[in-house]
């Protein structure tokens, strides 16, 4: 049975890197634009495993990248939220065209 | 084996020993008065700047992981100055603040991320430094609670720095992919000048730029520097910016060296770039948190020339001009937190006359804005100076005239300021504020420094040995 190209895997993780620039670009609620960024960290995990899988399967850099990665956007979407209610507090809204205080 | 590790690891072990004792007073629920509390502080911060002096050790930890060596430690001393002299000068806002200890808890962490950057021998620390030192600042960014702007600041920052993160891991997995190391110094063996690598390198390149917000990856730094409290738009545009600038540096040396002969075309356009539009939109600021914002942008553009050149002295001179370019502009934030602390006021308008009623204010605000615009008898001057000296044998001459050029262009911002505050009439200027001795002792060794790291060779000789 024949494997999977890696061309094929690098492919999906730009498609989906791109996918999430897209996103964060256009869309207009916090919580989207949130998960356009998981959609751009996971994308680079993607990448990580399948050139750890494919290229360099002696060793366990690539995979233990991911690891650390997936963690970071943990702590990070965290603090996002946080500072997301912290915004909804003051606006009432999660809308990013309604905080537009700051400008030039 | 265990000395090799507390030496090398000491600046991190006394952060961590800090945050450990922060985080213990915290969880004891006996309420602390703010007074005291933000003396033991900034003693304790002041012990941690002096022991920094004593050691110096050169090793390495963790298969390589963490080096460390007397260049690491001076720039770990430079941002623990910095992180000091930011204590010092907050005094005023945080003394009547409910959280004081999260506020140090958080620049600390960041500080230690930073820590762990500079010591990196690994792409992998590298990036987890980057991250230590980002996240705990956007929630600082947000420290205002009750104000619009400041979450509203703090939400562009975590999101321009994820996606610069983004970016950045984006490059650093196809190099990966390319070479099959993530350690630093393999990594220069193992580059060629291949397309797909030169790719890789734009895109790192675009994920460094982010964090120091070189044009055009600047555009989160105006709005995150006028909505976040004073100190934490200090930290950001001295502290975090000179870690994210030591790191770079050295990635591009030694890692990028097999591409020598395509990064510094980059890079020298970055800096023209970042130079021109930074001075460009400083013209017309009427914030005068937004107007530091943009000269930052546009001094980074002269630290990106010294990087372009590709030499030992550009790494030097970057250095150099990082601790005087410390000193100038926590002076002026120093200024700026004090009046907007007491007063409120932000607006360049409102420091008319400010001359008569706060003297000594405004002398040191001026002689902050004389350094950062390069006027000879300031340190600022001979930062540039080296600055641009250090650019020039790589035959780039156009770049050095239009950076030199544009040095008179700041002129204008930084001196329109000078020209308001002595000579413009105001009805109602800033009252006369009493200045507590947190301040003045912050501001008098700011001003220290701007006289005395230009004209004593010794700073200047003493980075050029341990380079």
């Amino acid at each position: 049975m024949s494997q999977i190209p890696l061309t094929h895997i690098l492919f999906l993780s730009t498609a989906l890197f791109f996918i999430g620039v897209y996103g964060l670009l256009t869309r207009r609620n916090m919580i989207t634009m949130l998960m356009a960024i998981e959609l751009i960290l996971n994308s680079v995990n993607i990448n990580f495993i399948a050139f750890n899988k494919y290229l360099y399967p002696e060793k366990l850099n690539g995979i233990f990248f991911s690891i650390f990665i997936i963690t970071i956007a943990a702590a990070e979407a965290a603090v996002a939220i946080a500072i997301i209610i912290n915004l909804y507090r003051s606006h009432h809204s999660v809308d990013a065209e309604d905080a537009s205080e700051l400008k030039y | 084996m265990f000395s090799n590790f507390i030496l090398s690891l000491q600046h991190e072990l006394w952060l961590f020993a800090l945050i450990m004792l922060l985080l213990c007073i915290k969880l004891g629920s006996s309420e602390i008065k703010p007074a005291p509390l933000l003396l033991g502080i900034n003693i304790l911060l002041g012990l941690n700047f002096v022991s920094g002096f004593f050691f110096h050790h050169s090793g390495s930890l963790f298969s390589e992981m963490f080096i460390s060596n007397e260049l690491k430690d001076f720039q770990k001393n430079i941002l623990n100055l910095g992180v000091l002299l930011i204590s010092l000068q907050s005094f005023v806002w945080l003394k009547s603040h409910q959280h004081i200890i999260e506020f140090y808890v958080l620049l600390l962490s960041s500080l230690m991320g930073m820590f762990f950057m500079i010591s990196a021998g690994n792409i992998l620390m590298l990036y987890i430094g980057l991250e230590l030192s980002t996240i705990p600042l956007a929630a600082a960014a947000n420290f205002n609670l009750d104000k619009r702007v400041s979450s509203e600041a703090a939400f562009k920052f975590i999101i321009s720095s994820a996606l610069s993160s983004g970016v950045l891991l984006l490059g650093i997995s196809f190099l990966y992919g390319a070479t099959g190391t993530l350690q630093l110094t393999e990594l220069s063996h193992l580059i060629h000048n291949t397309t797909f690598l030169v790719f890789t390198l734009i895109l790192i390149i675009a994920g460094f730029g982010f964090k120091i917000s070189a044009v055009p990856f600047h555009l989160w730094t105006a709005d995150v520097y006028e909505g976040s409290p004073v100190a934490v738009t200090s930290f950001l545009s001295v502290i975090s910016k000179a870690a994210v600038i030591f790191v770079f540096t050295k990635t591009l040396l030694t890692a990028f060296d097999p591409l020598q002969s395509v990064w510094p075309t980059i890079i020298s356009l970055l800096a023209l770039l970042t130079i021109i539009t930074g001075n460009v939109f400083a013209i017309r600021q009427q914030n005068i948190k937004r107007l530091l914002a943009f000269s930052s942008i546009a001094q980074v553009g002269f630290i990106l020339i010294a990087i372009s050149s590709n030499t030992v002295t550009g790494s030097i001179a970057t250095v150099y001009f990082v601790l005087i370019y410390l000193f100038s502009n926590l002076a002026a934030f120093g200024v700026v937190s004090l009046i907007s602390a007491v007063t409120g006021k932000e607006n360049i308008n409102d420091y008319k006359e400010l001359r008569k009623t706060n003297p000594m204010l405004c002398w040191v605000l001026t002689i902050a804005l004389f350094s950062l615009a390069g006027v000879p008898p300031t340190a600022g001057f001979f930062g540039k100076f080296f600055l641009l000296m250090s650019g020039a044998p790589n035959n780039n001459f156009a770049v050095i005239v239009i950076a030199a050029l544009n040095m008179m262009v700041s002129m204008y911002y930084y001196l329109r300021v000078v020209k308001i505050m002595f000579m413009d009439k105001n009805e109602n200027p800033v009252e006369d504020i009493k200045i507590p001795w947190y301040s003045s002792f912050a501001l008098i060794i700011c001003v220290a420094g701007i006289v005395l790291t230009g004209i004593l060779s010794g700073s200047y000789n003493y980075i050029f040995s341990i380079h």
